[in-house]
């Protein structure tokens, strides 16, 4: 089922499906061209096949934003060992929720994507590791997964082609760290979720020591379209250096949140007024944070000519990331979003390294007495000092992203932090409860 | 060379085998850079980030142990930049430690302590409650305290990689997460303790340590420890005359850090309650304590009586010292003129010494077990039997991926990882894979003896490729006593004795006028047949009990000498403590010998001076002394060209001691008792 009304500014390439009778069945998916770009593909060579992903200027929508292709051919296909191909379908991070509206609505999109990776890597088996919350996706895919060996479209010689693939769907047990791609893979493996040291690379050494393809479902999704329409197409709906569209996930503050496919390089001002239906209540913006609750958070000035791109965010200190953007409005507390963030932090840190485990910790004690009026004036120098001494220094991402936002908001929104000084109810108390601590 | 990189450290050029990691080549320009869960030999973590250095053209900090070195890296460790990583690194590592440093057992010589004092902050900024939890016991003597953990990490490790076992784990997540056992509220392990020396901190503490004193209050004295024949060397840490601690955190000996429950805790047999502190003397049929003199002036009667008129047995023993044994025989022989001489024989050293006569295999040294290719394990269960010899083939194959192959009557450790297991005794079957080694180290137990060992050793000719061989014994000197000549066939230095004399179960059956039992319990199981019974023990045993004089003998780690491991490391056992009423066995024998006024003839019974009779008369004992004088181990290769001796069959039986037990020594150990007990209430 879809969530929202779709918007007329989309462009509907991925979620061309959505809103079909049945969409997420063989039927519906095999009248709409579906699985045509893998038998296009399996008449490519695997290098053929890459050099279409690079040109689709494809970039893992993960949250990272690395060059697809360029993954992919990092793969040694000569490797006498087996190749894998994984799905992240871990989605957590907060603010997104792209990912299952894709499995939900077109199963077959991402297990077509899966096997033309395959094709490419030589690969003949893969997972899609799904979190543990999405259990009825699970039930999604693994019918979706049993329908395409059904038809002949997984398993052994796939419609003829000698083609051997299995896909296989694996769950996650309720761990956000577990997004990280070599945290996943242990969590695969069936160990503690916990990072690896890199490199290797997952494209070396991944599932199980194997070469290892490992993108988001959205990548994944977006493979079809680029090989049955060619990548310089797919790269030609959005901007120069990022090819395709991007599902776009509003929440918060506007009258219409939901998930709309957007072209790279979309403004920002459109996406809110128009996509977005304009601010709840009329209100005015506060902070905007692009591409989930990893990203700096951005002041209303600052979202001033953006565009939703990798590179636009980037000069304004922040990512595109995964595509969660969440708009606040002037009513917002931004201490207490930000105490929000850190608790969500804090309870999803693995634990693995000192900054991380021990500094999100300390933030969120902070943050909590600080909230509730307890704070004093050097605690917001300390905020800020303890998230820049963990940026950088953690072993994965994680620690990164909880101190990128808490160093932003501190340092665009810290008048709201001396409003909550000496005792001092919370001034935004009566407003909104959009965001709870 | 070819595989050396250069690079520059701290502006020093640093010359470092390609692959290395820039932690360790800092060492060798005399760098450190700190770590906590780093720890050589053992898995990469690069959990603790105290490591973070400042590589040029790197935008990040990088961590220094899971950086290998590459030309022309650039690498600065004292930057102001890496220096405030470091400080804020011990400021997060502060937030929920409790700070109980005038306390913890680890005060004084904790590694958080040193990082705090050389890279921390001089003051908290952490103003908020801490994370506690109660304290654990995992085991009888495993104690955890979470909130001291700084999560490294090594006990998870040392316990999975180090020892095969697996029984550590982490739990929760997040500041939360906590070391716990991997199988419900208890350790299922072989209670080896590695996981409380490793810990940098004081998380994970010792039953029998804890709270008994300060670390720097404590002498510290290297030995060997006294029970197995691995020969491993423990550093007992004492205090007026108490051992409170064991360990080998300097790596000195030939075992570095490693030892099993028995080494590091099982000393405490010393101080048992039923230790014998006076000499005994059966008066009117009851055995009444009595003094040195008497006891001493009544054995040399009743020995001076004897000789010529009687006949004399004499049982040495498997944990005296190399000069005990070499003097034991050296009197029985000049002085006593019998060779009725023997001791528990537990593994056949004697067949294999003279099977490898003019053959090309050879006897295995300890270092063999971590360099050789391959293995091939016999009988025994090496895990529990000998825990050192076990350890090491694992860590070789940890880290050169060593092919094992393991032949025993029942499922041991080395299954897990071996090249190929059989239950049985058909080796013979893998002769093809074996063949195809380079080369093959043969460990075997007291089931290989007489004619199945000299096949054994044939079968191993017969492969084409350089064997050695390893005869498992049972105790820290069983191999000693061989060496010794405590047999009636062999001298010491298995020269042929040409005389007969009565074995250990013809003594025992026979009618002696007099038993001497220095240090063994023969008639556990049995009454004595001898006329007369002298017995030198540490504790009142079955054999003690029947005897008609018992002289209290010091034990291991109260006396000075030298031991032989299973594999021929001879090394000093040094006293670490004193005794109240029991004497050095070479002492009470150099006394009978001065009572009966044949000291003259003996030499003086001082260790060293009987050591350097060993070193000029026992073939393969002329070590080098400076290694062995410092606490070091020296080779001994009493091998080749003896003239066969045929052994009777049957003499040899191993006790197969596992991890918990140790023979009369293990029946007082309070510890291990400990140990069986809470397993027999799971």
């Amino acid at each position: 089922m879809l969530y929202n009304e779709p918007s007329p500014l989309e462009t509907r390439v991925l979620s061309r499906r959505f809103g079909m009778a049945h969409s997420e069945s063989i039927e519906t998916y095999l009248a709409t061209e579906g699985y045509q770009a893998f038998l296009k593909a399996s008449k490519m060579t695997p290098d053929e096949i890459i050099s279409e992903m690079k040109a689709s200027n494809l970039r893992g929508r993960g949250g990272a934003g690395f060059p697809a292709g360029m993954k992919w051919s990092f793969v040694p296909r000569t490797s006498p060992k087996p190749k894998y191909i994984v799905v992240n379908a871990d989605e957590g991070e907060p603010g997104t929720c792209k990912d299952r509206v894709l499995m939900e609505n077109d199963p077959h999109q991402l297990i077509e994507g899966v096997l033309i990776a395959g094709l490419a890597v030589d690969a003949h088996a893969g997972w899609i590791y799904i979190r543990g919350e999405y259990r009825y996706l699970i039930d999604i895919m693994d019918r979706a997964i049993a329908e395409a060996h059904e038809r002949g479209w997984l398993g052994k010689n796939i419609q003829g082609t000698g083609f051997d693939f299995d896909l296989y769907t694996h769950t996650g047990a309720g761990s956000y760290e577990c997004g990280e791609e070599s945290a996943l893979l242990e969590s695969l493996e069936g160990k503690r979720g916990v990072p690896r040291i890199r490199p290797p690379f997952p494209a070396v050494a991944g599932a199980f020591q194997c070469p290892t393809v490992l993108n988001n479902v959205e990548t994944f999704c977006a493979a079809p379209a680029i090989l049955l329409n060619g990548g310089a197409a797919f790269a030609a709906l959005g901007i120069p250096k990022a090819g395709g569209t991007k599902l776009t996930c509003l929440t918060g503050h506007i009258n219409k949140p939901g998930v709309y496919e957007l072209r790279l390089g979309f403004p920002v001002k459109q996406m809110i007024e128009e996509v977005g239906g304009g601010m709840r209540n009329g209100k005015k913006l506060k902070a905007f944070i692009p591409g989930g609750s990893s990203c700096p958070v951005l002041t209303a000035a600052e979202c001033e000519g953006a565009t939703m791109d990798y590179d636009s965010m980037a000069q304004r200190k922040s990512m595109l990331g995964s595509g969660g953007v969440v708009i606040m409005d002037e009513d917002t507390c931004m201490v207490k979003a930000c105490l929000r963030l850190m608790k969500f932090y804090a309870h999803e840190s693995c634990g693995w390294c000192i900054p991380c485990r021990e500094g999100t910790a300390w933030l969120t004690k902070i943050m909590t007495r600080f909230h509730s009026g307890g704070g004093s004036p050097q605690d917001i120098g300390l905020l800020g000092d303890i998230a820049k001494n963990m940026l950088g220094r953690t072993f994965c991402p994680l620690g990164d992203a909880a101190a990128l936002p808490m160093i932003s908001i501190v340092e665009k929104f810290r008048g709201e932090f001396e409003d909550h000084l000496n005792g001092k109810p919370c001034p935004y108390e009566h407003s909104n409860r959009m965001v709870t601590a | 060379m070819a595989d050396t990189v250069k690079l520059t450290i701290d502006g020093h050029e640093v010359h470092a085998p390609a692959g290395m990691l820039v932690i360790d080549a800092a060492k060798l320009a005399g760098i450190e850079i700190p770590a906590f869960c780093y720890y050589e030999g053992l898995t990469l973590q690069a959990a603790c980030r105290m490591c973070l250095v400042e590589v040029e053209k790197m935008p990040k900090l990088m961590t220094a142990c899971t950086l290998p070195v590459a030309e022309g890296l650039v690498v600065r460790t004292e930057t102001p930049q890496v220096a405030a990583a470091r400080k804020y690194m011990l400021e997060f590592l502060l937030t929920n430690h409790p700070l109980d440093c005038p306390v913890c057992d680890k005060g004084g010589e904790c590694e958080l302590q040193d990082m705090a004092f050389r890279y921390g902050a001089g003051e908290s900024r952490y103003n908020e409650t801490k994370v506690h939890t109660p304290e654990k016991q995992y085991s009888p003597v495993v104690f955890f305290d979470a909130p001291r953990c700084i999560l490294c990490y090594r006990c998870v490790r040392i316990c999975n990689e180090g020892m095969g076992v697996n029984a550590l784990g982490v739990v929760e997540r997040g500041a939360v997460s906590e070391i716990a056992p991997n199988h419900g509220d208890h350790l299922e392990c072989d209670e080896c303790g590695a996981c409380i020396d490793i810990c940098p901190v004081g998380a994970l503490t010792s039953g029998i340590y804890r709270y008994q004193t300060r670390p720097w209050e404590m002498t510290h004295v290297g030995t060997i420890c006294t029970h197995c024949s691995d020969g491993c060397k423990t550093t007992l840490g004492t205090r007026n005359d108490r051992i409170l601690r064991g360990n080998n955190r300097d790596r000195s000996g030939i075992n570095g850090e490693f030892l099993c429950i028995k080494g590091r805790y099982g000393f405490d047999f010393y101080d048992h309650p039923d230790r014998l502190q006076a000499p005994l003397m059966r008066v009117n049929g009851k055995l009444e304590e009595v003094s040195w003199a008497q006891a001493l002036a009544a054995v040399a009667e009743k020995f001076k009586q004897t000789i010529g008129a009687g006949t004399f047995g004499i049982v040495g023993s498997n944990h005296t010292t190399n000069e005990e044994n070499y003097y034991l025989q050296k009197f029985a022989r000049s002085v006593l003129g019998t060779n009725n001489i023997d001791h528990h024989r537990t593994g056949d050293v004697v067949t294999l010494v003279d099977a490898l006569s003019g053959k090309s295999g050879a006897l295995a040294t300890v270092a063999d077990l971590c360099e050789r290719k391959a293995f091939l394990v016999l009988g025994a269960d090496l895990a529990l039997e000998h825990p050192l010899l076990s350890y090491q083939i694992r860590a070789n194959y940890r880290h050169h991926q060593a092919h094992v192959y393991v032949v025993t009557p029942k499922a041991v450790r080395e299954d897990k990882y071996a090249a190929a297991t059989m239950r049985g005794r058909d080796y013979e079957s893998l002769r093809d894979k074996l063949k195809a080694q380079p080369e093959l180290v043969i460990l075997f137990d007291d089931s290989y003896q007489g004619g199945e060992l000299r096949k054994l050793v044939d079968f191993g000719e017969s492969l084409g490729i350089p064997v050695r061989y390893v005869c498992l014994v049972d105790y820290a000197n069983s191999r000693g006593a061989i060496d010794m000549g405590l047999t009636p066939e062999l001298l010491p230095g298995y020269q042929p004795s040409g005389q007969s004399g009565l074995h250990l179960d013809e003594m025992l059956a026979a009618e002696l006028s007099v038993l001497w039992v220095v240090g063994a319990n023969p008639l556990e199981n049995a009454a004595r047949k001898s006329g007369f019974l002298v017995v030198q023990d540490l504790f009142l045993t079955e054999t003690a009990l029947q005897a008609d004089i018992v002289l209290p003998a010091a034990c291991a780690y109260e006396k000075n000498g030298t031991v032989t491991s299973g594999t021929g490391e001879v090394q000093r056992l040094k006293r670490a403590i004193e005794t109240m009423g029991a004497k050095p066995d070479l002492e009470i024998i150099g006394f009978i010998a001065r009572e009966m006024g044949a000291a003259a003839a003996l030499g003086p019974w001082t260790p060293d001076a009987v050591f350097e009779e060993i070193r000029k008369n026992v073939r393969g004992y002329d070590v080098a002394m400076p290694a062995l004088s410092t606490g070091g181990a020296a080779q001994t290769m009493p091998v080749n060209g003896r003239v066969a001796v045929p052994g009777p069959a049957g003499l040899v039986r191993s006790d197969r001691n596992g991890l918990f037990a140790s023979g009369t020594l293990g029946r007082y150990s309070k510890v291990l008792n400990s140990v069986l007990e809470s397993r027999l209430s799971r």
